[in-house]
């Protein structure tokens, strides 16, 4: 029997994958921005993506919320419902990182070029994975691609950790390059943050499909107890 | 207040929740206006000036507790309450514009015109056919048998019900089950050409998944039908309602967007009922 319900949570889930292709594309672009010094590409993620991202976010909260009163959904329908007001959440975080970094573009191409990072567009690189993955792990309802995710995200931390010492021996060396300095490691903290909500993504993928709770690094327990 | 000329005023809404660049408030034409509606029972007054606007092509619901009035209302929409001795009725009901208790108005059309379903389906003791079939020959809306077959077909579909029936359509009509017979009385309402369906706890008496059917099916008619729905059960009026009226004592307390009554409440009384904090 066909059922309404069926058509908005279906509509639900449509929105919600547009979101997630304007924030992986609003990190794209501004990771673009910085590494292509383009101004045009960071200026775009400012003034076009951002206000639709936020503004899907408003959506999103209140699809979800009319769902929940309207249709007492049980189950995987209340779990998948829960999730995505989460993952909406983590989605708009995303995106105001997106931002940052788009904002520490601006005002890195406004610098004199420094010695690139070698390290960044790795960092960058394994991000952008992650946030992919965790994404797709949603559609595909994939707990084993998202657990992936959840893992990885001790390597980006590395990373973080290693550009920011890199950069200080920097800052240390060429006084006269601080600020640019400073905005890469700025750049580093938005993709790190970036790389945990794709993180949180991920875990709640998995309670969605599995109503297991994994977060707080219960994940080692949900990896011996495999089903 | 317009005795003779038509009356019709249109309602501003803003879309349900769609996408957020497609959102702007439209106008919405109002099939029923009551205006300062009260009813009595010989001495005892079961609606108190009732103001109430009912979107066309919409599903209104009318929630509220026992004996607060909401049934009395539905009746007093086609008249059904005519037919109960002793009962008076002040203030007036336009449908589409006109003054439906005015003395023109002659309510056997009026209720072929806003059909009504009961809670306890009540098909005649005749076949699944002649259910659907009697209402059309009386009214002559066949011109032959064929059209006749093409009409009851079609009611048969459009109240979900063919597939179930269409090789059994001689068999008495007492012999479907309750879900069933209460589609056929829906089919059967259908069949005389209405522009209002007037539904009184349509599924109380049936089980989850009839229930869930005959929720479908309303979301369906919805397309063609202006429909209002009495009933006591709230999930049901919050999944399958654009608009509910919230009834307490014979007034009408608010009434507002599904989404909004359900979520957000003007009234602390609504909001009581609703979380069941309520008596």
């Amino acid at each position: 029997m066909h059922r309404h319900f069926e058509d908005q949570l279906d509509e639900l889930k449509e929105r919600m994958l547009f979101m997630s292709s304007l924030v992986e594309k609003a990190i794209g672009m501004s990771l673009d921005g910085l590494n292509h010094r383009d101004e045009a590409q960071a200026t775009r993620v400012i003034a076009e993506l951002e206000p639709q991202i936020n503004e899907l976010h408003l959506e999103l909260d209140e699809r979800a919320l009319q769902l929940l009163a309207l249709q007492q959904p049980m189950a995987v329908d209340l779990r998948f419902i829960t999730s995505t007001i989460k993952i909406n959440s983590d989605l708009e975080r995303m995106g105001d990182q997106a931002v940052n970094m788009a904002q520490r573009a601006l005002s890195i191409v406004a610098q004199p070029p420094l010695q690139p990072v070698i390290d960044i567009p790795r960092m960058a690189a394994i991000t952008q994975k992650m946030v992919k993955d965790a994404l797709d792990a949603f559609v595909r309802r994939d707990t084993e691609l998202a657990r992936q995710v959840v893992l990885r995200d001790d390597e980006v931390d590395s990373y973080r950790d290693l550009i920011f010492r890199e950069l200080i021996a920097q800052m240390i060396k060429d006084p006269q390059h601080i600020l640019q300095a400073l905005d890469l490691i700025l750049v580093s903290r938005n993709l790190e943050r970036i790389a945990d909500h794709a993180t949180n993504i991920a875990e709640d993928v998995i309670y969605m499909v599995l109503g297991r709770d994994i977060r707080h690094h219960a994940e080692e327990k949900a990896l011996v107890k495999d089903e | 207040m317009n005795t003779g000329t038509t009356y019709r005023k249109l309602a501003i809404e803003v879309m349900p929740v769609t996408k957020a660049e497609d959102r702007k408030a439209v106008e919405v034409p109002l099939k029923m206006v009551a205006e300062n509606l009260s009813f009595f029972y010989r001495q005892t007054q079961a609606l108190r000036g009732i103001n109430i606007q009912i979107k066309e092509k919409h599903i209104t619901a009318l929630i509220g507790p026992s004996g607060c009035g909401k049934s009395t209302f539905l009746r007093a929409l086609n008249r059904m309450n005519d037919l109960i001795p002793g009962t008076r009725v002040e203030g007036r009901v336009y449908i589409d514009g006109q003054d439906i208790y005015a003395k023109s108005v002659d309510p056997i059309l009026l209720r072929r015109k806003v059909g009504m379903i009961f809670q306890k389906s009540n098909p005649f003791p005749k076949s699944v056919y002649e259910n659907v079939a009697y209402g059309v020959r009386i009214n002559r809306y066949a011109q032959s048998k064929a059209e006749l077959d093409e009409i009851v077909e079609k009611s048969l579909q459009d109240a979900a019900l063919w597939d179930e029936v269409r090789d059994r359509l001689d068999s008495s009509a007492l012999g479907l089950s309750g879900g069933q017979q209460q589609r056929l009385c829906i089919a059967r309402s259908l069949a005389v050409k209405p522009d209002t369906l007037l539904m009184d706890e349509p599924a109380s008496a049936l089980d989850p998944i009839s229930t869930a059917k005959i929720e479908e099916l309303i979301l369906d008619l919805k397309k063609r039908y202006t429909i209002i729905i009495v009933t006591h059960n709230m999930q049901q009026a919050a999944r399958v309602s654009d608009c509910t009226a919230f009834f307490f004592m014979g007034e009408l307390v608010e009434m507002d967007s599904t989404i909004k009554m359900f979520t957000n409440p003007s009234r602390k009384e609504t909001e009581d009922y609703i979380t069941g904090r309520f008596g």
